[in-house]
């Protein structure tokens, strides 16, 4: 290992630490999901951290498949997986279906969510969606450049305080909040920003009172589990692929206790 | 309560207890959320009352009157700007790898002392096949992605699929049909894995079968190339470029004309059903990123494309050197089989030869023209161009072109139904796999293979029926 200088470690120095790793994959301590809304520029965020020229183009539903790629950032090895561009998650075609399975199954260690600074209340709909899911979020304020040219400003600290998440304004397209992204992921993996993440109120309280009931049953059934409420209100809705988690008992493997086995986290 | 069952069975009885749409009565929360959250940290500044270029660009390319004719106007240069750029590079590569590097590495072969056959089947099969393709695919192909990338970058596209989405929903279609279309125009294979987005299995299989009715990248050349030597021909020197992609441009429309009717037809047979609505967001408009676009499109697409060209063109031009060497009583092989196909070839306006080269062209679209010319010298014993049996050559103007065609019997019917049998054939073999792949089902593959082939032998059959009826051809 070579020894770096208090400069190279200092966390202002960010950009700095990145190395853009492209298609090796090998020996990666932290995954990353990159969601969002269809075209936002996931796929020029991702470019920006790997170095890889994954196509862009200005249309929703460019991405259908997953790309993968990977970046090194002080000493820490990330896989990134860029996920179809969806609207919501709750699976109705197949890009969708891929893009949840992954936040729900594919357990990332954390969760980048790109939203349109130009159309965020729309974007958050899905934002909130995904902080039912998972509880390590990042969200990504992209194209403030295009915001600013239309006179939008979004206080990004308020956001992050009412979301329970980082969030960071962004323009990928200029690499502008590329290092703030950067440590962001790194504080997420590492602990030293634990996630509070924002769950969906206002529902009626005969609903929140099944989804108690259910989530407490779950919990009992898988413990260590971390989105009960959501796989409750999945079952209250009869989502086939959630039903059958349950039957299988597929769903033990998302308990955090398993999850800490894997992706070793520093103390 | 802590077996997975009873769990299962407890929400079930919950959802009935609850009585009410659990996932309408989500939806709803988080939109309430969402908007009460955006309405605390957006601030919008009171727009002085500047210019609105997006409303602007949308009214003119989405208009009623002017969407379609603007949609025409672009279509139509930037395939004259392909057709035009493209003939002095064109030339210049095939100057380079044929007329100059062929019978320099043929000499160099004698050199070194090659038996007859190797360098037969090294340089005038497979060596000549590769360069014909780079010569005739590179140039095109290096205007065309750009060109149409930067529109991709600037935001058209959506608002193209806007325009047709009507039509497609008259054709019993998903509106998004019209974005992977839009990617079949590079690659049906492409376009095949794009139909993701639709959600309806029935509007993803029409969009799938359908996809081939978009003109693929390996397919432009050789509308390309027959609409100059053949239509251009008609028109005054002047305006030959401009007719020939005309052309080009009638025959792309003439299958957006086709995808709706066999949409139309698909979801009122076998594949009925509602269309189904969805949101169609309308990017705000970029500014491309010229040099980026341009480096992307030129690495990733022109190159990638041509490396799978001369990928197929490898093995397909042994495959035509040893047809065109092998005897088989006292003519080659190919000869039997262009003379067995002949009379099919005649009766829907074809040859035997454009036949054959569309078996052999199953892999990849891009090397049909290289090998029609190659057998139609084979089969017309033509002296003085190419250099012996099985050679593929580059040739160096229309005229020469035209010579070669004339031997071969060509005439302006069998152009015309060369571009309409390259429009509505079967899909490459990659596409079939990716088809299968997609969808899963042998049926649907077949289906998607075999229902444009019959359409294009059908299409053909009747536009020679028509032509000799008013006496145009023989």
């Amino acid at each position: 290992m070579t020894t770096q200088t208090a400069c190279e470690t200092c966390p202002v120095h960010n950009v700095g630490n990145l190395t853009k790793l492209g298609v090796d994959l090998d020996k990666t301590d932290f995954v990353i999901a990159l969601a969002g809304n269809p075209n936002t520029g996931k796929s020029t965020v991702f470019n920006a951290l790997t170095g890889l020229r994954q196509h862009t183009g200005n249309w929703p539903g460019k991405t259908v498949t997953r790309a993968e790629g990977a970046f090194q950032y002080q000493d820490k090895r990330y896989k990134i997986v860029d996920l179809p561009g969806t609207y919501s998650l709750f699976s109705t075609s197949t890009d969708e279906e891929i893009a949840r399975n992954f936040i729900l199954f594919g357990q990332p260690d954390v969760t980048i969510i790109v939203v349109d600074a130009t159309r965020l209340e729309r974007n958050l709909n899905l934002v909130l969606q995904v902080l039912e899911i998972t509880d390590r979020a990042i969200v990504c304020v992209n194209l403030v450049d295009e915001a600013e040219r239309h006179r939008i400003s979004i206080e990004d600290r308020l956001l992050s305080k009412k979301l329970g998440v980082p969030v960071i304004l962004t323009a990928a397209r200029q690499n502008r909040g590329i290092d703030q992204l950067l440590s962001a992921i790194h504080d997420v993996v590492t602990g030293a920003f634990v996630c509070q993440p924002y769950r969906i109120q206002g529902t009626s309280r005969s609903l929140e009172r099944a989804i108690k009931e259910l989530s407490d049953a779950l919990v009992q059934r898988f413990p260590g589990l971390t989105n009960e409420r959501w796989i409750a209100l999945r079952l209250l809705d009869g989502d086939d692929q959630v039903v059958q988690a349950v039957q299988t008992g597929d769903l033990k493997s998302l308990s955090r206790v398993s999850n800490q086995q894997n992706s070793e986290v520093p103390a | 309560m802590t077996t997975s069952s009873a769990i299962l069975s407890r929400a079930n009885s919950l959802r009935w207890e609850l009585g009410e749409n659990v996932h309408d009565s989500v939806m709803e929360s988080i939109y309430s959320d969402a908007a009460y959250i955006a309405d605390a940290v957006v601030h919008t500044e009171k727009k002085n009352a500047r210019f609105d270029w997006d409303r602007f660009l949308d009214r003119i390319l989405t208009g009623r009157w002017t969407g379609f004719p603007i949609m025409l106007l672009l279509l139509t240069a930037v395939f004259w700007i392909t057709i035009e750029g493209a003939n002095v590079p064109s030339s210049m590569i095939a100057d380079f790898l044929l007329d100059n590097g062929h019978p320099f590495l043929k000499s160099l072969a004698t050199d070194v002392g090659l038996p007859w056959w190797l360098s037969g089947l090294l340089l005038d099969g497979i060596y000549l096949a590769a360069a014909w393709v780079v010569s005739v695919m590179l140039p095109p192909m290096a205007i065309f992605f750009p060109v149409f990338t930067l529109l991709e970058d600037f935001g058209y596209l959506p608002r193209v699929a806007f325009n047709l989405d009507s039509l497609f929903r008259k054709a019993g279609a998903h509106g998004k049909q019209a974005l992977t279309m839009s990617m079949g125009y590079g690659c049906n294979a492409a376009g095949i894995v794009a139909t993701r987005i639709i959600d309806s299995p029935r509007e993803r299989l029409i969009a799938v079968i359908t996809n081939n009715f978009a003109l693929c990248n390996g397919r432009w050349p050789t509308q390309i190339l027959i609409a100059t030597v053949f239509i251009g021909a008609l028109a005054p020197a002047g305006l030959a470029g401009l007719l020939s992609a005309s052309a080009v441009v009638a025959v792309a429309l003439f299958g957006i004309a086709l995808t709706f009717l066999t949409s139309w037809f698909l979801s009122r047979t076998v594949l009925r059903g509602e269309s189904s609505t969805f949101n169609l967001e309308l990017p705000p408009y970029r500014p491309p990123q010229i040099w980026r676009t341009l480096y992307t499109s030129l690495i990733d697409r022109t190159i990638f494309v041509l490396w799978r060209a001369v990928v197929f063109a490898v093995p397909a031009g042994a495959v035509i050197w040893l047809l065109s060497n092998i005897q088989a009583g006292d003519i080659p092989v190919a000869a039997h089989i262009i003379n067995a196909l002949h009379p099919i070839g005649l009766l829907i306006g074809l040859n035997g030869v454009i036949l054959l080269a569309y078996i052999i062209a199953i892999p990849a679209n891009e090397i049909v023209i290289p090998t029609i010319l190659m057998l139609t010298v084979l089969s017309a014993k033509m002296v003085g161009y190419g250099a012996g049996a099985g050679v593929i050559f580059e040739l160096e103007d229309t005229s020469a072109y035209m010579s070669v065609f004339n031997a071969g019997g060509w005439t302006l019917l069998t152009a015309v139904n060369l571009m309409l049998f390259s429009l509505v054939h079967n899909p490459c073999s990659t596409t079939i796999y990716t088809i299968y792949k997609e969808t899963g089902s042998v049926k649907w593959t077949l289906v998607s293979s075999l229902l444009p082939v019959a359409m294009g032998i059908v299409l053909c059959f009747f536009n020679a029926q028509i032509w000799r009826l008013f006496g145009w051809a023989v």
